[in-house]
């Protein structure tokens, strides 16, 4: 018997969610063919068997989560005995014989005594595999809600499953299972937050859709991988951080010919398209250093403020897939010409789906530049546990006033959203303020940064 | 009902009307299925009901009169002599079985369940053939056709009596021979001594009621031997001869051999489920050597539509567990989620004080090295059983040491079968001993042994005497 654990798939990957098996238990499979596939934040995959063997179990029903260095499938190989995936003992397991040679006629059932060997299950004895306490009417719901109960640690007296810990196992997002628990206490606080905090607020008050089949036709399409992802992120940022925007236009007439011309000069060149958006990250970069605060995140539980003496700024990349968040690292100590082509580079591997996750994360601070798809102006939501987002418009010729005359100015609109409870609108306003200033004039640009 | 027409379609058949078959029948029924329901028998009830758990009860309530009545003397009363009239105690008997057996047959009646009076076998995974003609042919069967007291070996003259010959109270004999010191010799015995026959017991075992806690059986067998011309354990008929007035047995005890005469002899070697002559070999469903149909935890037998339950399915052979069986049969045939998952199927002896247990015994936790606390009160300590004179037994919960969680319950003592249920629902709410010692119990009766036991177990029992 072979246990075969979810393999690591890549860092920052704990989990994925089953989308398909390629072998039910009782098939045979050869070695290195498809086994399941997974699909995580990331992307989806087809994991292979290692061995070769006949599938004796399988965990995981499509649409489930396994995690990793959990037994997914075991294979019987020929090698030795191997546990098999924890499940519930089957009720083959309780059949023990009834063996009294003498046994009396029993035609008074409700009389009867249980012959010599018990048929019940011992209950919850300290033997490994036990069924877990739980009353009747809790494992009937357990049922109905397709939890396996034994898989629960009951918060009740004595391990007691109750019936709110196989609701909170049903409802996916709070894992009630021993195991999963603490892992997501490391992993992500903010999902516990949520969770438990939507139950608490006052007027919250989630209803069931109603039935929109009735009024015309819909195509139903469950929510998964990085759609999922973005809501629970979503989500748990504006249920939890109190958003503030700030907005202001940046005067780019001068930055944007200065671009173009840098641009013409390096065509073909790493970094050559020189994006608007890497002069940008380079400003909030300086003005991140002038004002800790917005590079900052909150530590709910302990009450604290962490600042990050580091600069990773993300950029929000329309994949085709869906939403990814691509992070430029040490934005401090790249050139605009680095950043460029950093850019190019990781926003077309993300296209691909290629992006290793590791390029997904650590940010401190994010930019989202809806300018190239139109928009005068956004309200952007915090990329959470970050303090603030910087929305990028679509850049636009306008009709300003400089010096009582009206001018056509090529105007940027800029949106800060931050985190309220880190920092106030005073801190904001400077900052948005350095941050127009310094792209109005390359040269700022330049020598401030 | 309806004779067996040609060829009938239906949704769902169940044979046998037994404590597991008819209640299936009516769960189907309410959940919306349209239902045959298949009985050999002119009356529904199976063996429960016709000859078994019904008219043993009736008939040991009737000796438990005479016999309080006997012990009224100490509180003043007397009765003058026991006058028994078997006749018309046997009518007593068949009128219960003839209003539970009507009660039923009107349930299933008002349920619309077509009861069809035939004996069914597989033709094949969907068909049963009909004895007498007709075949229906179904989407979803219920196996429930119990079990049948197995057969004397030749040469045994059948004057001997089986426990449901014994039932029909034929007569009164001056002396009886149990073969078998189980539940339903025990309980035999006991309605015939209580009549006024002089009733010996054979058991090969060195106990009687090998299945219970020693220590349950021993307060009943102390009772119980009282009433016994003879208990004789590791012994073992080796003969049984007919003669004109008796039978003459030949019984081994301790190495000697000795022969005694008997009015009558009651012989109870088992029973077999009856999956021998039903066709399953028509289909894929398995059944192993003792005739026992394999099933799943939702009762589905290899065959995924066709569902055994009670007894030709695994497990005690319970009237009590037959029916939560055929609930989960019909469920499931209805497409709920269920399961067989009861971690307490209760049992009770019938005898004189009664026995009851549940759950996890101090046998098995022995035999399987699982730590247990046990707590036990004695009913000599309670005021109820002082009131009614009956102060032999005690309640004994078991519990798990670390997590106060119940595990099992046993009682001797009377009303043991009622009280009996209180252990089973806490051991299936996984209830912990603060559960039972925090309800409050209604005082005075026989239920405060079962809070005191669980305040023995968890040491803060004030009615016992505290150790050093």
């Amino acid at each position: 018997m072979f246990e075969f654990k979810l393999p690591d798939l890549g860092e920052g990957i704990h989990e994925g969610e089953v989308l398909k098996w390629h072998v039910q238990p009782g098939d045979v499979i050869e070695e290195d063919a498809p086994l399941v596939d997974v699909e995580t934040d990331k992307a989806a995959v087809t994991i292979p068997s290692p061995r070769g063997g006949t599938v004796s179990a399988t965990t995981g029903e499509v649409g489930d989560v396994v995690e990793t260095g959990q037994v997914i499938a075991v294979i019987d190989d020929g090698s030795g005995a191997a546990a098999a995936p924890a499940r519930p003992t089957g009720r083959a397991a309780e059949e023990t014989p009834v063996g009294l040679p003498e046994e009396e006629p029993a035609p008074a059932p409700a009389a009867a005594a249980a012959p010599a060997r018990r048929t019940e299950t011992q209950p919850n004895s300290a033997v490994p595999g036990r069924p877990v306490p739980a009353a009747p009417a809790t494992r009937r719901l357990a049922r109905e809600l397709g939890v396996d109960i034994n898989a629960l640690a009951g918060s009740g007296p004595g391990g007691r499953v109750q019936p709110a810990d196989v609701r909170a196992a049903a409802g996916g997002g709070a894992p009630a299972a021993p195991a999963a628990k603490a892992q997501a206490t490391v992993e992500s606080p903010q999902t516990r937050v949520a969770a438990d905090a939507g139950a608490m607020i006052p007027f919250v008050d989630l209803e069931p859709l109603p039935d929109f089949s009735l009024q015309g036709p819909v195509e139903v399409e469950p929510l998964r991988s990085i759609r999922r992802k973005v809501a629970r992120k979503m989500t748990t940022s504006m249920v939890l951080v109190p958003h503030v925007a700030h907005m202001d236009e940046a005067d780019v007439t001068e930055l944007e010919e200065f671009r173009v011309r840098m641009r013409e000069q390096r065509q073909g060149r790493p970094g050559g398209k020189l994006t608007l958006l890497s002069f940008v990250i380079r400003a909030v970069t300086a003005g991140l250093r002038a004002a800790p605060a917005f590079n900052a995140s909150l530590e709910p539980f302990k009450e604290e403020l962490i600042y990050k003496k580091y600069y990773n700024i993300g950029f929000a990349a329309d994949t085709g897939k869906g939403l990814v968040v691509p992070v430029i690292k040490g934005t401090d100590v790249k050139s605009i010409n680095e950043i460029s082509a950093e850019i190019e580079e990781k926003a077309a591997l993300a296209r691909e789906g290629r992006l290793p996750v590791d390029d997904m994360q650590h940010g401190t601070f994010t930019i989202t530049n809806v300018g190239p798809l139109g928009g005068t102006a956004l309200i952007p939501t915090i990329n959470y546990p970050e303090v603030a987002i910087l929305g990028m418009g679509r850049v636009q010729e306008k009709p300003v006033v400089r010096d009582g005359e009206i001018v056509i100015r090529k105007m940027l609109p800029l949106t800060l959203a931050f985190d309220h409870r880190v920092a106030d609108g005073a801190d904001a306003a400077r900052f948005v303020g350095e941050l127009v200033r310094n792209l109005s004039d390359p040269n700022l640009l330049l020598l401030d940064t | 009902m309806v004779m067996g027409t040609l060829n009938q379609e239906v949704e769902t058949v169940v044979i046998g009307s037994g404590p597991g078959g008819y209640v299936a029948a009516l769960r189907l029924a309410d959940l919306g299925k349209d239902v045959v329901l298949v009985e050999e028998r002119e009356r529904p009830g199976g063996t429960c009901l016709l000859e078994g758990c019904i008219p043993s009860k009736s008939l040991i309530n009737a000796v438990e009169l005479s016999e309080a009545a006997k012990h009224a003397d100490r509180m003043g009363l007397s009765f003058g002599k026991l006058e028994v009239d078997h006749r018309k105690l046997r009518a007593w008997t068949d009128d219960v079985v003839a209003t539970l057996s009507g009660g039923i047959k009107g349930l299933l009646a008002k349920r619309g369940v077509e009861v069809i009076h035939a004996r069914a076998r597989f033709a094949d995974s969907r068909t049963l053939s009909l004895e007498g003609g007709g075949t229906l042919s179904f989407q979803n069967c219920i196996i429930a056709t119990g079990s049948s007291l197995n057969r004397l070996p030749a040469g045994i003259d059948n004057s001997v009596w089986s426990s449901a010959d014994a039932l029909r109270l034929p007569e009164v004999p001056g002396s009886l021979l149990v073969v078998g010191g189980g539940y339903i010799g025990l309980e035999m015995g006991l309605v015939y001594a209580g009549l006024g026959t002089q009733v010996s017991v054979v058991e090969f075992f060195p106990r009687l009621l090998m299945g219970a806690d020693h220590d349950l059986v021993d307060v009943m067998v102390k009772q119980v031997t009282k009433r016994m011309h003879e208990v004789m354990t590791e012994s073992k008929v080796m003969s049984i001869t007919p003669r004109d007035d008796g039978f003459d047995v030949v019984i081994e005890h301790g190495g000697k051999t000795v022969e005694k005469r008997y009015d009558r002899v009651l012989v109870a070697i088992g029973r077999r489920p009856n999956t021998d002559d039903l066709g399953l070999e028509h289909t894929k469903v398995q059944v192993d050597e003792r005739g026992v149909i394999a099933t799943d935890e939702e009762c589905r037998t290899a065959e995924k539509h066709i569902f055994a339950i009670g007894d030709v399915a695994a497990g005690p052979m319970l009237a009590h567990k037959a029916s939560r069986e055929g609930k989960i049969a019909a469920e499931a045939i209805a497409g709920h989620k269920v399961a067989f998952d009861n971690r307490a199927i209760p049992a009770v002896v019938f005898t004189d004080p009664e026995i009851s247990w549940c759950g996890l015994t101090e046998r098995y936790a022995e035999e399987t090295g699982v730590a247990i606390n046990v707590g036990k009160f004695p009913l000599s300590a309670l005021g109820r059983a002082r009131a009614i004179g009956r102060t032999e037994g005690f309640v004994k919960v078991i519990s798990e040491p670390e997590t106060d969680l119940i595990l099992g319950m046993g009682i001797v003592g009377p009303h043991a079968s009622e009280l009996i249920s209180e252990g089973a629902l806490a051991i299936e709410m996984g209830a912990t001993l603060a559960d039972l010692t925090d309800t409050i119990h209604p005082h005075p009766t026989l239920s405060e042994a079962v809070m005191e036991a669980a305040e023995v177990a968890a040491g803060t029992a004030v009615h016992v005497h505290r150790r050093g």
